[in-house]
């Protein structure tokens, strides 16, 4: 299968800091793939890597069997939609469709046109003077009528109302369903990939902790409820992602891909919030154990 | 990427462009009768041989727009690397909007190297005729200066001929790289300013007068010469001979140093640079202001006495050697600056 996205012990660092660490992921063509973390997790940092706009300080990326921003041609074919989508404020939308026909071999200047009508912009307003929501449309409309094989959005939706958030996700899926593209979207907030991803990476703390197709990461993590238990004993291939205790009761989310026998557990599905939440929760639960340590 | 460069540039190009039209017409309406005043002026000085008056007449009749056009034609690579150099990339950056074009099917060399090359061709071409048209217009006067103020002296020389060019094109790349490594538009116009006034002083005290070795010789004393001549009672009493920073036959030449030697050959310093002192009885003889001539005859008693000027300076006639010289150390400098601003944006910016 092909994939769009390689990295391979992929990290990127500013001054001592590193915002991105030992990433390898595989991401197969054809998915909505939800990035997930909360903010300064390094999501901005792997999709600027994926897009070309920062070199790796170490391992290696590859994005649709290119380097990212090799040359016109890998620019051609990955469209990237940055956080806040920025606009020239002092270009009409017009303007941004000229530049968008005059910077692109590909564009599609019917598919840009009929997008813009629809969401009733006018032409000749100036993009500076244009509602959040509206400038997000625009960005993603030039992202759009690149027709490029890989559409990266960094937060499209942070600053956007609920209304506009949903508009603009629909307007997405609606040109993903037409275009036959792949997308990868970042967001802090699991509410907005919910309804669009079929692929979900989180990233906690500048790692990749989990990433998959939404059905089987689904399929394969449970809560398990029962009395309390030491998470140590359960069986070799239950990953524990999170444990909660009180006096009698253990609360517990695992990975399995084996079906659960122990009749002593209540399994219940998870929901993706709780799945991601899960994830967040074990890693802030590792640093403790290894403050306690330390001290 | 023309187009786009063309469209976030074309106000302040507009707005350039009609500043240089309203400036072309006003030297191309007041140039011809200048000339004429001129020519007239020369005409009747010779048969008299007055020219000197008329010289300082005719300077000082123009001196103030010929002040003002000299220093806009100083400024202007200033503003150039100021207004358009520094904000061409940081407005980019501090907008966000380098994200959506370097997103297009274009890489970021290509779209440096256009709005590098589009503005600053329209910097350095405008500069560069403002310059000329104004060398042109300030002919005249420039033939009837004062000696501080001549083509090679470096506040004029700096506003004439083709220099003007290349100071703007450097002015302009230097704000780009500038701009580059800051990220941020303030910052970046301080340090551009701060970097290019430094140069643009190093330039003419440091590098321009070593650009041909200089003409060193030795002058008789004369009025070309010699701003005038005084009494010092305070020390004994002694003649000072105030030199004047212009060599006898060399009109124009840009003086570097100038002493007073002695009849064997050694300075003779007076109590500030350009004073030279000369030991010769003031109660009596030539230079006593009670004789019966006063003061008329001790210029050539000084003379006789071997008194000299000793001037080192760039003649003249060197004006144009000199400018295409600086011209190129600047497109060199540009050259390198602009090699240094693609090599950042591929490897530094992100």
């Amino acid at each position: 299968m092909k994939t769009v996205l390689q990295a391979q012990g992929l990290g990127k660092r500013y001054g001592r800091r590193w915002a991105l660490r030992d990433c390898t992921i595989d991401i197969p063509a054809g998915h909505v793939v939800g990035l997930v973390g909360p903010n300064g997790a390094g999501k901005t940092t792997l999709l600027k890597l994926a897009s070309g706009q920062l070199e790796p300080t170490r391992g290696g990326i590859n994005v649709l069997g290119g380097r990212p921003a090799e040359g016109p041609a890998q620019l051609a074919k990955v469209g990237f939609v940055a956080q806040d989508t920025p606009v020239y404020a002092g270009l009409s939308v017009a303007d941004h469709l000229r530049l968008g026909a005059r910077l692109n071999p590909g564009w599609d200047a019917a598919l840009a046109r009929e997008r813009i009508r629809l969401l009733g912009l006018d032409p000749n307003h100036r993009a500076g003077k244009l509602s959040g929501g509206q400038r997000a449309q625009l960005a993603l409309t030039l992202g759009l009528a690149k027709r490029p094989e890989l559409l990266i959005l960094d937060e499209p939706v942070a600053s956007l109302d609920p209304l506009a958030r949903r508009e603009f996700l629909q307007g997405l899926m609606e040109a993903v369903v037409e275009h036959e593209l792949s997308v990868v979207l970042s967001s802090h907030l699991v509410a907005d990939l919910e309804r669009v991803c079929d692929f979900l990476i989180v990233l906690v703390d500048s790692r990749v902790e989990v990433a998959g197709e939404v059905d089987k990461l689904l399929a394969t993590h449970h809560r398990l409820t029962g009395p309390r238990r030491d998470p140590d004993r359960l069986p070799a291939d239950q990953d524990v992602v999170s444990a909660r205790h009180t006096d009698r009761q253990s609360t517990l989310v695992i990975r399995t891909d084996a079906p659960i026998h122990d009749p002593a557990w209540t399994v219940s599905r998870l929901s993706l919030e709780d799945l991601v939440l899960a994830y967040m929760e074990k890693h802030t639960a590792d640093n403790r154990r290894i403050a306690l340590e330390v001290r | 990427m023309i187009w786009l460069t063309w469209r976030q540039f074309r106000g302040a190009a507009v707005m350039m462009a009609g500043l240089l039209v309203i400036l072309a017409v006003v030297l191309a309406l007041t140039g011809p009768k200048l000339a004429a005043d001129y020519s007239t002026g020369i005409a009747g000085c010779v048969q008299d041989n007055t020219c000197v008056r008329f010289y300082d007449r005719f300077f000082g009749a123009y001196e103030t727009p010929f002040m003002a056009l000299s220093l806009v034609v100083l400024l202007l690579p200033a503003l150039a690397g100021l207004f358009w150099g520094a904000p061409l990339i940081t407005r980019e950056l501090e907008a966000g909007t380098h994200l959506l074009v370097w997103n297009q099917s274009i890489t970021r060399a290509r779209w440096l190297a256009v709005k590098l090359g589009l503005t600053g061709l329209v910097a350095a071409a405008a500069t560069g005729l403002c310059g000329l048209a104004v060398t042109w217009w300030s002919d005249p006067l420039d033939k009837s200066a004062p000696g501080g103020l001549a083509l090679m002296a470096p506040l004029v020389f700096g506003a004439r001929g083709i220099a003007p060019l290349g100071y703007a094109a450097f002015a302009f790349v230097l704000g780009v790289t500038v701009g580059m490594m800051v990220r941020r538009t303030l910052p970046a116009m301080a340090i551009t300013l701060a970097v290019f006034v430094a140069i643009q002083l190093a330039m003419p005290l440091l590098v321009r007068p070593h650009l041909m070795t200089p003409v060193t010789s030795t002058f008789e004393l004369s009025e070309a010469n010699v701003d005038g001549f005084g009494i010092n009672r305070d020390r004994g009493g002694y003649v000072e001979v105030r030199l004047n920073d212009s060599v006898p036959g060399h009109a124009g030449a840009w003086v570097l140093s100038n002493n007073l030697l002695d009849s064997s050959g050694r300075p003779v310093a007076g109590p500030e640079p350009g004073v030279g002192s000369v030991q010769v009885s003031t109660t009596s003889g030539p230079c006593s202001p009670s004789g019966q001539q006063g003061m008329g005859m001790c210029p050539a008693e000084i003379n006789r006495l071997g008194y000299r000027q000793q001037a080192t300076y760039q003649p003249l006639d060197r004006f144009w050697p000199f400018q295409w010289i600086e011209t190129g150390i600047y497109a060199l400098l540009t050259l390198g600056l602009t090699w240094l601003s693609f090599w950042w944006i591929r490897r530094r910016l992100s």
